[in-house]
């Protein structure tokens, strides 16, 4: 046979077959429990393993202290505690050990710099890349392990690079198309079709399982709908549900022509880089935007960048200024199944899709939160903290007061200053004291 | 593509930094990986602004000596070896290492005199072995910031060299210095244990 032929061969039948079962159904949003089956023998393998793994460890072994422990043994009793537990005691030569034993814990261990790394699982998911800690365990896991490899690079790669690709060619020609029509109820209509159609074939190319609670609080036009940020998949997990509109900057290549292409079907606030340095002309913008009724929720991502899906930081007020009312919405990663979280310092756009590709599968949980509206007295930065704490409550993540430019910015001095005046208040509230019984 | 791997063969001259600093393998593969993590671009040192991000660090009102302790002589380059000496001062004092000890090998970095001379050092940044009333004075401020006035500093310093200082010449040297801490618990209190 000719080789030729033979790869025509291949590829036709391919494609029919990723036509008949998972592009056709998308359409109709109809689910052949596929996914669902490939997720339930996923889940009996890695409890399979995970068992495995327990059996072969001897009983000095490093599994239960990795996560959730910190690495060194803290006292966290306040200042004066730490000083050498007297009331009333004025300066010593020894109060340098309390300072300089925080600070070398802080450079040992601190909050938020493991917030920009992936988290450590508990117990080894069969991916080469969280083999941290787990040495050779027995032939037969090694076995799976490498079967896992074969199925994930040679099988779920291809099929998933497909969808992709399909599922972004048909959202750029699709709004294209659509944006052609004349503004009326049906154009929305169909947009809305090509967006939900599309994101949807892109989810499942990640072999994405996504739990949607509590459906009733989903965002409404004319709102802003406010997520923690772990990744740029957070905006396809967000947009299978429910059409938003975007607010980002405007980029070049494929991104760009993604972007373009959106905007004409639906309006997204794109802005230049240039305009986002003037924060009230962003305002001003989305002001409008949120005031015409019949436009779609802004989506927006208040950190500013992607954390490790373990813990909330701070919020940046520029979002809960604009007024309106705000939609929380928890998005909760189980990393078990594979990592979402994009380090951008370490991999880029390419990379990570790759990464992400031949994990195995993305299951995460969406909860959408009933909407909040700044209070009497409350101002932008008191009413974000709100926010952030029910986001946090909700999706089981630790709440962190740092913010999350810290990587490439400098702290604000009025926490050193809290420190310096509690300390101050120790020597010198009682040294003045002392001098005068002197 | 970034995989870690856990072999402490990945660490250079591990064998010669596990003898110098008494850390155990596991503890220097830990402290490895966060060296990793704050070395952000991957140049094989930290620089100050690597330590300087870390923001539990940059509020510490000693924060600057602290760093400047990583730098010794003005260097500008911190590698592994030279991030774990430090780091190596405070570890815990176990009975194993009194016990073991021989006589003839320079005194281990975690001994109370090191630990003792790691907190000397935060006070003398000239290096000249004297914690003047100078130096006394600019360590207070750093303390207390800009909530106690000049005055009020002045005598606190005043009184506390004066206490230690015996020889008379107005300064606190390091025997003074160690002498006046005799009875301090400094092994509990400069020491950070690394669980496993």
């Amino acid at each position: 046979m000719d080789g030729a032929e033979l790869v025509g061969k291949i590829v036709y039948t391919w494609l029919t077959l990723v036509l008949g079962f998972i592009l056709l159904p998308s359409a109709f949003g109809v689910s052949l429990g596929i996914s669902e089956l490939y997720m339930k023998i996923l889940v009996k393998t890695l409890e399979w393993a995970t068992l495995r793994i327990e059996k072969g460890v001897s009983k000095e072994s490093v599994l239960k202290n990795s996560a959730s422990v910190g690495i060194i043994q803290r006292d966290e009793s306040p200042m004066e505690k730490g000083l050498s537990g007297l009331r009333g005691r004025d300066f010593e030569l020894s109060d340098v050990f309390y300072f300089s034993k925080k600070g070398l814990e802080a450079i040992v261990e601190d909050e938020v710099t493991q917030r920009f790394s992936s988290e450590e699982l508990v117990s080894w998911n069969l991916l080469t890349r969280t083999n941290v800690n787990f040495q050779y365990i027995s032939p037969k896991l090694t076995m799976v392990w490498v079967l896992g490899v074969i199925v994930r690079y040679c099988v779920l790669l291809p099929l998933r690079v497909t969808l992709a690709f399909i599922g972004i060619s048909f959202l750029v020609i699709g709004t294209t198309l659509v944006g052609q029509l004349p503004e009326s109820s049906l154009k929305n209509r169909l947009s809305e079709l090509v967006h939900l159609t599309c994101c949807r074939i892109c989810v499942r190319a990640l072999s994405g399982t996504i739990h949607y609670h509590n459906k009733q609080y989903r965002p409404q036009k004319g709102g802003i709908c406010v997520a923690n940020h772990t990744s740029p998949i957070d905006v396809l997990i967000l947009t299978t549900d429910g059409c938003y509109a975007m607010v980002g900057q405007v980029h070049g290549g494929l991104m760009g022509i993604i972007q373009r292409a959106m905007v004409k079907a639906c309006p997204h606030v794109w802005f230049e880089r240039s305009e986002m340095k003037d924060r009230h002309l962003v305002t001003k913008r989305l002001r409008e935007h949120i005031a015409d009724k019949k436009k779609l929720p802004i989506l927006i991502f208040p950190e500013g960048t992607c954390i490790n899906n373990t813990s909330v930081m701070m919020f940046k007020k520029g979002s809960f200024e604009i007024g309106g009312t705000i939609y929380p919405v928890a998005i909760k990663y189980n990393p078990q199944f594979g990592d979402a979280f994009w380090n951008s310092s370490k991999y880029n756009m390419v990379s990570y899709l790759l990464r992400v590709m031949t994990s195995w599968a993305i299951v995460c949980d969406v909860w959408y939160m009933p909407p909040m509206t700044r209070e009497e007295g409350e101002d932008a930065v008191q009413f974000a903290n709100r926010v952030k704490s029910a986001i946090a409550i909700q999706g089981g993540l630790t709440e962190l007061p740092w913010d999350g430019g810290l990587k490439r910015a400098k702290v604000k001095d009025t926490y050193k200053e809290e420190q310096q005046k509690n300390y101050s208040k120790m020597i010198v509230g009682n040294g003045s004291l002392n001098s005068e019984l002197d | 593509m970034g995989s870690r791997s856990s072999h402490a063969a990945r660490i250079p001259d591990v064998d010669s930094i596990r003898r110098e600093t008494g850390f155990s393998q596991a503890s220097l593969l830990r402290l490895y990986h966060r060296f990793r993590a704050l070395d952000w671009n991957e140049k094989g040192y930290l620089s100050r602004v690597d330590l300087q991000q870390i923001g539990a660090l940059a509020v510490n009102p000693l924060g600057d000596r602290i760093i400047d302790s990583f730098f010794p002589d003005g260097s500008l380059h911190l590698d592994f070896p030279g991030f774990v000496r430090v780091l190596a001062r405070f570890r815990p004092v176990d009975d194993e290492d009194n016990r073991n000890r021989d006589p003839k090998e320079p005194e281990p970095l975690n001994s109370r005199m090191n630990k003792l001379r790691f907190a000397f050092q935060l006070y003398d940044l000239d290096r000249d072995g004297k914690i003047s009333r100078q130096e006394m004075l600019q360590v207070l401020r750093l303390m207390v910031g800009v909530q106690v006035t000049e005055e009020q500093l002045e005598s606190i310093a005043d009184r506390t060299v004066q206490e230690a200082d015996e020889d008379g010449d107005g300064a606190v040297s390091f025997l003074e210095f160690a002498k006046s801490l005799e009875k301090m618990n400094i092994e509990q209190k400069m020491s950070i244990r690394i669980l496993k």
